[in-house]
């Protein structure tokens, strides 16, 4: 029966399993109630049927206020069960490995923290916190593995972000689930989990490049932004050490908290958030910088905590 | 009910009003317009399930093996556009609303006759674009034009199908115009609100959308047209846009959109079912606050099209929220129907088979529905053919349904023939049949991980894809039968009588087909609708 059993790979899926079946089995028994009263109905009141048909109620308001009230309560805690689990995807635990992945016109690359690259593929450790940080090229693509029970919209011009524990070994599915041209039937590969220590080796093995916090930071350097923003620079810039993570303050009063949505913003449209203090006099990056540089590049602010207080 | 010789051949009709071309071309008679837009929608039926013939036999096998990617694309594109705005929206208010709208009221014509005639003229011209589109090479973009892939990157005609596609807004804008001015101002003497058949409230209901909804769809696409030829950033991130505005806006039109299908397929079960248990239906007031109910909650849910899209995830939950809202009147809509059997005295002629149909199949389109309002669910199940069979369970099996049903109910009014009952039968039980086996696999499918709009897919969904193709051959067999025997039925069908089924609507009391100008006495009305007297 294997085309009709899907894996559950994450710690996800287990939870919308158990809010997936229960949906099965109420709303079969609503839809078998009903079905069934249909058919008792049309059986027993047919034309020429002799059976009492004296007083047919027109409308009956208390069982009309019951069928109306009976399904709001049931929605509501539907609604909030599914909302819970929902709120899951968007909530890393602590310690989450971040995985920057690029769609591009049709293929998936994924670039891990080590600077090991891959393309059409997605090699994960067992167990381990995941969270992505999903951006495209050209269109919007949507990253999808059925198995976890995961989709994403990877929408240009932003970050989203999902995440998620692999709990089972193996190779799964991977789509792309947004419509995107030609090719988006193929645009997809595999997704495969491995024990810790298999993937602790996978990871080292082909990597020529360096981290992509190194490249971040020679990438820091060689685009000028160190002349503005490291610690003794003339120019007033805010110091970008610990950034991450930490709360802003802007010139118009807005407070947030620097994620690499943030990061991006202020790198690629740089009039957008201006930190409170300084003057907008930061130019853009927009064009200059591809998706891999950018990835790079957050993971190198994101590193850098600055020297030790 | 009196329906001595009012059927006499010799009596004027609308039919025989005329027999010229000319005469249907210029004709400012609601009659003769609704079945002007009944051959034009009919057409369009028949274009845009050959695309889904072809789109299904594709994908019978894993293999892209019978039109290439792109043309596989260009089928599922134009089969959505045709079958959304020249098909569904159009379907059961141009057709029969603008048919019974004013007999059901007891009024001569509509408000603004020339207007109706224009809004048909103005769906003909919306309708020569987008096949234009068609022959000149298709379009690739999807029936929803997600940006920035339709304003920047596809290489289609989208402009020619969107101007198509924002034309034909134009009537549906003026149809809902002239439907709410019809009602508000033409109902015939003692006819007060809580007296209207609910076929009536759900028309009314359904132009209010189309009258404040469709508007948001021209300017979206005008949008989208400006950016792709103008490069005026407003969706591609690109030019400084934003691509989910795109899809705020589209689904502010698009949700509405899917309640000015199924709303009057509603009224027409409502019409339906009464006649054949005959018996009143069973909570009229609660049935006419659900259309309502529905058409004003149906503005506030567009966001569970986004759960997954990058949209804040409050926002999610809020939309999330308001889609169980929403279910709970269609809910009550099928609760009465299914009270309305309790205690009458049921015969099964076609229209009563389509409308049974409709109650069963838009009620497992519906509970399918609660799964996609559950936001952990949503993320999994969107964009897989769990949506696909979701919707078609809904627009074929609801609103579909619903109008072969009213065309066969109505049927004897419009022609003044009897269509061939056996033949009805057979073929809403071809249809019911053919339906689920394409459309139930799909929710397998869907749940097991097959994502929408693939032309190829993993070799393990072989088997029920097969069976979901296999359905599609029955379902066009079902589709094909009554458009022979209701043409057949033109010439040949028995003579029907005003009054075939003891129906107790106005449209009933006329004779059939009715006279150019409806009633030969302006009806007066002192009863509520669906009084059918009771059968021992």
């Amino acid at each position: 029966m294997k085309f009709l059993f899907l894996p559950a790979a994450s710690d996800i899926a287990q939870r919308v399993d158990l809010l997936f079946y229960t949906l099965v089995a109420l709303t079969g028994m609503v839809a078998i109630a009903i079905i069934t009263l249909m058919i008792v109905f049309c059986m027993r009141y047919r034309a020429g049927a002799q059976v009492d048909r004296t007083n047919p109620p027109v409308g009956l308001r208390w069982l009309e206020y019951g069928w109306t009230f009976t399904p709001l309560v049931i929605f509501l805690a539907i609604f909030c069960w599914a909302a819970v689990v929902y709120a899951h995807f968007y909530a890393p635990a602590p310690g989450a490995m971040t995985v920057f992945v690029v769609g591009k016109q049709w293929m998936w690359k994924a670039e891990h923290a080590n600077g090991r690259r891959e393309i059409d593929e997605l090699h994960l450790p067992l167990g381990q916190p995941v969270r992505l940080v999903l951006s495209t090229e050209d269109v919007i693509h949507s990253f999808y593995v059925p198995a976890f029970r995961i989709k994403q919209d990877a929408v240009p011009g932003r970050y989203t972000t999902i995440s998620f524990t692999p709990t089972r070994e193996g190779e799964y599915w991977l789509h792309c689930a947004e419509y995107c041209g030609t090719d988006h039937a193929r645009m997809g590969g595999r997704v495969v989990v491995m024990a810790p220590a298999a993937f602790a080796t996978w990871l080292e093995r082909g990597t020529s490049n360096a981290s992509l916090a190194a490249l971040g930071f020679e990438l820091f350097r060689r685009k000028g932004c160190s002349g503005c923003h490291a610690a003794g620079s003339t120019v007033h810039a805010p110091d970008l050490a610990g950034v991450y993570g930490r709360v802003v303050h802007l010139q118009d009063g807005r407070t947030l908290v620097a994620d690499e949505g943030y990061l991006r913003d202020s790198i690629l449209l740089p009039k957008k958030d201006v930190v409170a203090g300084y003057a907008p006099i930061m130019p853009s990056f927009q064009g200059q910088l591809d998706e891999g540089e950018l990835a790079a590049l957050i993971t190198y602010l994101k590193e850098n905590r600055g020297p030790e207080k | 009910m009196d329906q001595k010789n009012r059927d006499s051949p010799y009596l004027p009709n609308y039919l025989t009003e005329g027999f010229t071309l000319r005469s249907w071309l210029t004709t400012n008679d609601h009659k003769r317009i609704a079945i002007l837009y009944m051959v034009a929608i009919t057409a369009f039926f028949f274009l845009g399930g050959a695309a889904a013939t072809l789109m299904r036999l594709e994908l019978a096998t894993p293999a892209g093996d019978v039109v290439s990617a792109e043309t596989y694309n260009k089928l599922f594109t134009i089969h959505g556009v045709v079958m959304v705005w020249f098909f569904l929206i159009p379907s059961i208010p141009a057709v029969l609303g603008n048919f019974l709208v004013p007999l059901m009221i007891g009024a001569r014509d509509m408000a603004f006759p020339r207007l109706n005639l224009t809004s048909w003229y103005i769906y003909v011209l919306g309708g020569i674009f987008t096949v234009a589109a068609l022959i000149a090479g298709g379009v690739d973009t999807g029936w929803t034009f997600y940006t920035p892939y339709s304003t920047t990157f596809s290489n289609s005609n989208v402009i020619l199908v969107i101007v198509g596609v924002f034309i034909t807004g134009f009537s549906s804008i003026l149809t809902g115009l002239n439907i709410i001015v019809t009602v508000h101002k033409l109902r015939a003497p003692g006819l007060t609100w809580f007296r209207l058949p609910l076929f009536i409230w759900a028309n009314y209901a359904t132009s209010l959308i189309l009258l404040l909804a469709t508007p948001v769809l021209a300017m979206t696409l005008t949008l989208v047209a400006l950016e792709r030829l103008l490069h005026i950033g407003i969706f591609d991130p690109a030019l400084g846009g934003d691509p989910l505005l795109f899809q705020h806006l589209f689904w502010f039109y698009s949700h509405p959109a899917v309640y000015i299908m199924v709303l009057p397929a509603m009224g027409v079960a409502s019409e339906i079912i009464p006649c054949f248990a005959r018996r009143p239906v069973f909570g009229y007031r609660f049935m006419a606050y659900a259309i309502l109910g529905i058409a004003s909650i149906g503005f506030l849910v567009w966001g569970h099209h986004m759960f997954v899209s990058g949209q804040s995830m409050y926002a999610g939950m809020v939309f999330s929220m308001l889609s169980f809202m929403v279910a709970i009147p269609s809910a009550i809509k099928v609760f009465n129907w299914t009270a309305t059997l309790y205690k009458g005295s049921i015969t099964f002629s076609a229209p009563m088979l389509y409308a049974l149909g409709f109650v069963g199949l838009f009620l497992i389109g519906g509970l399918t529905g609660l799964f996609l309002a559950s936001l952990a669910l949503d993320v999994h199940l969107t964009d897989t053919y769990f949506v696909i069979a979701h919707f078609h369970y809904i627009m074929v099996g609801g609103s579909v349904m619903a109008y072969l049903g009213a065309i066969h109910f109505w049927w004897p009014k419009i022609s003044g023939r009897m269509y061939p009952e056996i033949m009805g039968r057979i073929a809403a039980l071809t249809i019911f049949f053919g339906f689920n086996l394409t459309f139930f696999p799909q929710y397998l499918l869907g749940w097991l991980g097959m994502p929408r709009r693939y032309h190829e897919y993993p070799p393990e969904f072989t088997l029920l894809n097969l069976f979901s193709s296999a359905g599609a051959a029955v379902l066009a067999v079902g589709y094909l039968l009554p458009l022979c025997y209701l043409s057949w039925s033109l010439f040949f069908g028995r003579r029907a009588g005003a009054n075939p089924w003891g129906a107790t609507g106005l449209e009933w009391q006329t004779s059939s087909p009715p006279p150019p100008h409806n009633f030969e006495h302006e009806p007066h009305v002192t009863r509520m609708p669906y009084d059918y007297q009771p059968v021992r």
